[in-house]
């Protein structure tokens, strides 16, 4: 009796390696229980009155929602485009100097320094989501039609994207002096939860209604798994691969209004900077093949938050300016080597032989 | 039907392109226009800058400008100089720098310039080896790291190129070029430092925002504080790089207000950091400036900073002077007229606003 349910546990915990929510629930369980050793006080959430006189949540999980959501709206839109051109855009963050930049050209017309906005801020944003859709297409063209490979097709943005950026503004830093707008990188009045997080939850609202209700899914993986046989069933695999780095300049705008809402202005040598890898690393911390195919978008933004978490954490615990990326690395190293299929093979294989010793 | 949507596309982009560089031209006569105030600012700052040594050897550089002048009228011959600096888009300093040069260097004043712009110092040595080979007179060099100019500098010298540099000091023997104009960023820092001690505060609890590891202006301006901060038995409860970027500086400051630690000075090392940690404080609702309970500090003397210094929202900026074409000019016209330039390195004068003095007029004429 006693064997047999170890052996249940056994088989459980076999399973339990084998899903995708395996490595991103360790790491989170494990970051947090890190901090909940080290000092309890981490996930403490209080309520306080910022300095435009409303009550709002404060305290570091708050944070990490608040920071986390920018690097989950483009982990959607990266999973899509891994899985559909079996690479990985790095142009994102220059993207969304650009979407930044158009954005804030757009509501203060040309005057660096203009106290009223010229347009609505969604009409603005509407416009920096067209550009930054079109500057996706040229993205997915260059992949889908010229088939060059991903990561160098996006180098050519990657490397002019923030010159672009700051074009648009004729390298001036624009700043808004109108609070609405700050509303967006902050705290709706009387709401007392960060705005960019609701941006976020309904971004993934939304995402996961399109993958439900429509072939999305199927498409991009069909492509992602193979190309030609998803041809010869009839689809379209250029259409899919542009529609998947569209979808992801979509993300890049709605990230770009979010970041130059934060302080009101832009830096366009900064903005967003290496923001690129970080989503990559949200994919792969997922547990999604960076090679394409099928995919799973809630680990891919649980995989956002946990970064954040760990940025968090670091910032906490003051680890030195120097030793940061180092300690970045270790911890990215044993959590993408942990995700490797191979070692996910062999740890299930150790519980599988276990088992059966159990059962002899 | 495939074929005419990207044929759409293709044209668009295009159309973007071509729309871009409109922009592109807009920027360039903006910029001129900036760059006429930047001049007058640059001369004001020479003004200012001369002491009294100095301004012996400036009328001589005067008179030598007026003969140079007629040698130029004369022969009709214009200087060629190649510049190489960093990429305008860096930050609102580069911008300033940039402009200020293209206002000097021209047509107009005699001179013929070719520009290079690189972040990388490969790609600027390249710059410096195809200037050299096209014959400049003078070579103008910010350079991106300190090291690997010594056989390209070498070349300089035996193909009669001379060098100056400018706002970046390289390790390479002083002979290899005639002078070096740089700003002191370790005076910058001691000189905020100085500020903050004059504050006479009842205890310092500092957040210390750093700039990119291992530059000149990072490492200038930490030292003076941690120094500083270890002599005077100041707190310095978190000190944290931010790579000069505004979301970084926030997030670094919001997580000290989440730990509940408190502090009453914030030390940032540029404007944009200064400006992203004062956005984390607005959020939780700490005061800050003149009449606010924490003590903001940048650098740089953005346009936007010296506002934000004027309503009082903070409490100190630091200039780092990029305006060095007018020191440059004087030394090309010295060395023309065959006289020689006796300091190789010249620190720029550099001045740091309080709020509580700062005038409408200093936001004029210092921000950049």
């Amino acid at each position: 009796m006693q064997n047999k349910s170890k052996s249940g546990i056994g088989a459980f915990f076999g399973r339990l390696v084998r899903q995708q929510y395996f490595i991103p629930l360790t790491a989170l369980v494990l970051l947090a229980l890190f901090n909940l050793i080290a000092d309890p006080a981490f996930f403490k959430i209080s309520i306080t009155t910022n300095s435009a006189g409303n009550r709002v949540l404060a305290g570091t999980p708050i944070t990490i929602l608040d920071y986390g959501s920018e690097l989950a709206i483009l982990a959607i839109g990266m999973t899509l485009v891994t899985a559909a051109s079996k690479g990985q855009d790095i142009s994102v963050g220059a993207a969304v100097a650009i979407a930044g930049s158009f954005i804030l050209r757009m509501l203060c017309g040309g005057d660096s320094s203009s106290s009223t906005l010229h347009m609505p801020i969604i009409c603005a944003f509407l416009l920096g989501c067209v550009v930054a859709m079109l500057f996706g297409a040229f993205n997915g063209i260059l992949v889908a039609f010229f088939k060059i490979q991903p990561m160098i097709a996006t180098l050519i943005l990657y490397t002019a994207g923030r010159s672009i950026a700051a074009w648009f503004n004729n390298n001036e830093l624009p700043i808004i002096k109108d609070a609405t707008f700050s509303y967006i990188g902050g705290f709706i009045p009387g709401v007392p939860i960060p705005t960019p997080f609701f941006i976020a939850v309904i971004c993934v609202v939304v995402i996961t209604l399109v993958l439900k209700f429509t072939n999305l899914r199927l498409y991009t993986e069909a492509v992602g798994i193979n190309e030609n046989s998803a041809r010869l069933n009839g689809l379209n695999p250029a259409a899919i691969k542009i529609l998947s780095f569209v979808i992801l300049g979509l993300c890049v705008a709605v990230v770009g209004l979010i970041k130059v809402s934060r302080v009101s202005s832009i830096n366009y040598s900064v903005i967003a900077k290496d923001i690129e890898m970080d989503a990559i690393l949200a994919v792969a911390l997922g547990g999604n093949s960076l090679s394409g195919g099928k995919f799973n978008m809630a680990t891919s933004i649980m995989g956002a938050y946990i970064i954040q978490f760990l940025t968090q954490t670091l910032y906490k615990y003051k680890v030195p300016s120097e030793a940061l990326p180092a300690y970045k690395a270790v911890v990215v190293i044993l959590l993408v080597v942990m995700s490797a299929p191979t070692v996910r093979e062999y740890l299930s294989n150790l519980v599988k032989k276990a088992k059966v010793k159990e059962a002899a | 039907m495939k074929k005419k949507l990207a044929l759409l596309l293709v044209a668009g982009m295009t159309m973007a392109s071509v729309v871009g560089c409109g922009g592109g031209s807009d920027a360039a006569v903006t910029s001129s226009d900036a760059a006429t105030t930047d001049d007058a600012a640059a001369t004001d700052d020479a003004a200012a800058a001369t002491d009294d040594a100095a301004a012996a050897t400036d009328d001589a550089a005067a008179a030598d400008d007026a003969a140079a002048a007629d040698d130029t009228a004369a022969s009709g011959a214009l200087i060629k100089v190649g510049i190489i600096n960093n990429d305008p888009n860096e930050s609102g300093y580069r911008t300033a720098n940039d402009a200020d040069l293209k206002a000097t260097f021209c047509e107009a004043n005699g001179y013929d310039a070719s520009f290079a712009y690189s972040l990388k110092n490969e790609e600027q040595i390249n710059a410096a080896q195809q200037f050299i080979q096209d014959g400049v007179d003078y070579l103008l060099l910010s350079a991106a790291d300190t090291s690997g100019w010594d056989s390209v500098l070498q070349d300089a010298q035996a193909n009669g190129v001379r060098v100056i540099l400018f706002d970046r000091t390289i390790d390479a023997d002083p002979s290899l070029y005639e002078a070096s104009i740089v700003s002191d960023m370790r005076a910058e820092g001691d000189k905020a430092v100085d500020w903050l001690k004059s504050q006479n505060l009842d205890e310092y609890n500092i957040i210390h925002i750093q700039g990119v590891m291992g530059s000149a202006a990072q490492i200038g301006r930490s030292d003076a504080l941690t120094e500083t901060a270890a002599s005077e038995g100041w707190n310095i409860i978190v000190s944290q790089t931010a790579n000069w970027n505004a979301e970084e500086a926030q997030q670094i400051v919001q997580s000290v207000i989440d730990s509940g630690e408190s502090f009453n000075v914030i030390y940032a090392e540029n404007d944009n950091m200064a400006q992203g940690a004062v956005a984390a404080l607005d959020a939780a609702g700490i005061t800050h400036g003149v009449d606010g309970d924490v003590k903001i500090l940048g650098f740089d003397t953005n346009k936007f900073a010296l506002e934000e210094l004027l309503a009082g929202n903070w409490n100190y900026d630091g200039q780092c002077n990029p305006f060095q074409s007018s020191y440059i000019d004087n030394i090309i016209k010295t060395l023309e007229s065959g006289g020689t330039v006796e300091e190789k390195t010249i620190i720029m004068d550099e001045m740091g606003f309080d709020a509580e003095t700062i005038t409408q007029e200093d936001v004029d004429t210092y921000g950049i």
